[in-house]
């Protein structure tokens, strides 16, 4: 593991990037009240203070996401590093997030450590039938797009189905079931009822959108700002929406 | 009859507790009635039912799994059912567990009785386990067994999914024939707004219907009976599965409700259900 980049340019080289590996305090997050967290967080720190002073700390959900489901899991990153900074503890970043709590996470400015590729790999379920756009831009022609790359999925999207377009738009022509989970780096676009989960730009993308042709969702996220199904308004509900981005809040136009 | 191609149909639903039995043992004994030589087996490894359905408990020596095993062959495992000369039940093992089903094991069992049977019945169990898997894993179709309500209609999407990507036909790029089911259906209490209609159940599945089962005392009775309602005395149930049932074998089919329509109609044949 060691990546090291350097120029040929006559000024003085400011700095080199080298790969290192180095131990790290894990701390398993095992549940999302960040007020009890904090009270417990305390008693350990005063059992050896000296051991926790600045330590790097890398935030574990894996048993938390074992234990809750996706809702109950979401946890505030903004908090929660303030937490530990508060108590002299370095968060570095997050392992075994889900893609909501990595968006979430990386907005908050931590990093995503990948435990292995495993965990990637299992999110697309075999044999949904999916087409992909030719990726039409070259290094020689970046002005001259001629296509897109895009997902798209033309039959029903089942209850328990996970699709993940890494990198691109996902496109439905069908409807997605309540307990399905969409997710996209770039928009989701439902030709039919959205009835599950759709997150759109989960890398972070804040300028993505989810347009549907009936809002009945789950819940709804665009770079990890979320809404349940509570909490959207009603009067929307089992319409043809767009869904954006504006000023840090999720914002339901009807289309 | 001489023996068509065999087909291996999967009863299956993701929740219990809906009639994926009671529906196995109706739809063995039809088949069995027209003529067609017909295996149900029972793939709820532990938990045993269809023997009591169908009537035949008090006969069963060998099962399923010893014949996986190796510790009985075929026919001695295989009972003859005493009201049809064509239906025969492989029942499933009550002491052991679901991991006695090995694909190499349920494969060898299930060439073997494509052989002699033109239908083979495999009656899953509840949930999305190695028993259900391996009942739906072999299948030619499905028959989606689905309660008008909303846990049921979830859990078959869930089931329905699994039988697009987790069979051997999803494997090999071909497709499961899938069929709705809906049973435990009561009209008035649709009408109500207490229970989903038919069409709340298609729009959510998409699949072709293949018949409604109305709520009756008579697949209670039935069952208690151990008689499948196929087999049982006349209503409204037996109609409906017997309608369902030719529809699955691609017969043009008159529903009671499209009969009152035509005699309202003047005799007008208008509503012809075509095979799906």
């Amino acid at each position: 593991m060691s990546v090291s980049t350097s120029t040929n340019n006559e000024t003085a080289l400011m700095f080199q990037l080298k790969g290192g590996l180095y131990p790290l305090t894990v701390l398993q997050l095992l549940g999302t009240d960040l007020s009890q967290f904090e009270q417990q967080l305390d008693a350990k720190i005063q059992q050896a203070p000296k051991f926790f002073y600045h330590a790097p700390v890398v935030i574990d959900l894996q048993k938390l996401n074992q234990a809750h489901s996706a809702v109950n899991s979401m946890i505030d990153f903004n908090h929660l590093a303030s937490i530990l900074l508060k108590k002299k503890l370095i968060p570095v970043g997050i392992k075994g997030g889900s893609p909501l709590q990595q968006t979430a996470a990386s907005t908050a400015g931590l990093a995503i450590l990948q435990d292995n590729a495993k965990e990637l790999a299992k999110i697309e379920e075999p044999n949904v039938k999916i087409a992909y756009a030719a990726h039409a831009v070259t290094e020689a022609s970046t002005d001259e797009v001629r296509g897109s790359n895009c997902k798209i999925i033309v039959e029903p999207v089942r209850s328990g189905q996970q699709i993940y377009a890494r990198g691109s738009d996902l496109i439905i022509l069908a409807p997605v079931s309540h307990g399905a989970e969409l997710l996209a780096d770039g928009n989701i676009h439902v030709y039919g009822p959205l009835r599950g989960r759709a997150l759109a730009g989960v890398t972070g993308d804040e300028k993505t959108h989810i347009f549907c042709q009936s809002l009945e969702a789950e819940l709804i996220s665009i770079a990890g700002q979320y809404k349940i199904s509570e909490d959207i308004d009603q009067t929307l509900w089992r319409t043809a929406v767009d869904i954006s981005m504006e000023n840090g809040h999720l914002h339901i136009r009807p289309l | 009859m001489t023996k068509l191609e065999s087909k291996i149909i999967v009863v299956t639903s993701g929740k219990g507790g809906v009639g994926k039995t009671t529906t196995s043992a109706a739809l063995g004994a039809e088949l069995a009635n027209r003529g067609y030589k017909t295996v149900v087996v029972d793939f709820d490894i532990g938990l045993r039912n269809l023997d009591l359905i169908m009537g035949c408990e008090r006969r069963v020596i060998f099962d399923f799994v010893n014949v996986i095993q190796g510790d009985a062959n075929l026919n001695q495992a295989l009972i003859k059912d005493k009201r049809s000369e064509n239906l025969f039940i492989l029942p499933a093992s009550q002491t052991r567990d679901k991991d006695a089903l090995t694909t190499e094991g349920v494969e060898k069992v299930l060439m073997e009785l494509q052989k002699e049977f033109s239908f083979i019945v495999c009656d899953s169990p509840a949930g999305i386990e190695r028993g259900a898997l391996m009942a739906l894993y072999f299948a030619d179709e499905a028959v989606v067994v689905t309660n008008p309500e909303v846990s049921s209609v979830r859990d078959s999407d869930r089931i329905i999914g699994v039988l697009n990507s987790r069979t051997k036909r999803a494997e090999q790029g071909s497709e499961v024939k899938k069929h709705l089911l809906i049973t435990r259906y009561a009209h008035n209490r649709a009408q109500r707004g207490e229970m989903l209609s038919v069409e709340d159940v298609q729009e959510i599945l998409a699949i072709p219907l293949l018949g409604v089962i109305p709520e009756s005392t008579a697949v209670l009775n039935a069952s208690n009976q151990g008689i499948p309602v196929t087999l049982g005395g006349p209503s409204d149930a037996k109609e409906a599965y017997r309608n369902a049932i030719a529809f699955l074998l691609g017969e043009t089919v008159e529903t009671t409700s499209q009969k009152g329509w035509k005699k309202l109609l003047g005799g007008l044949r208008l509503f012809n259900r075509s095979p799906v």
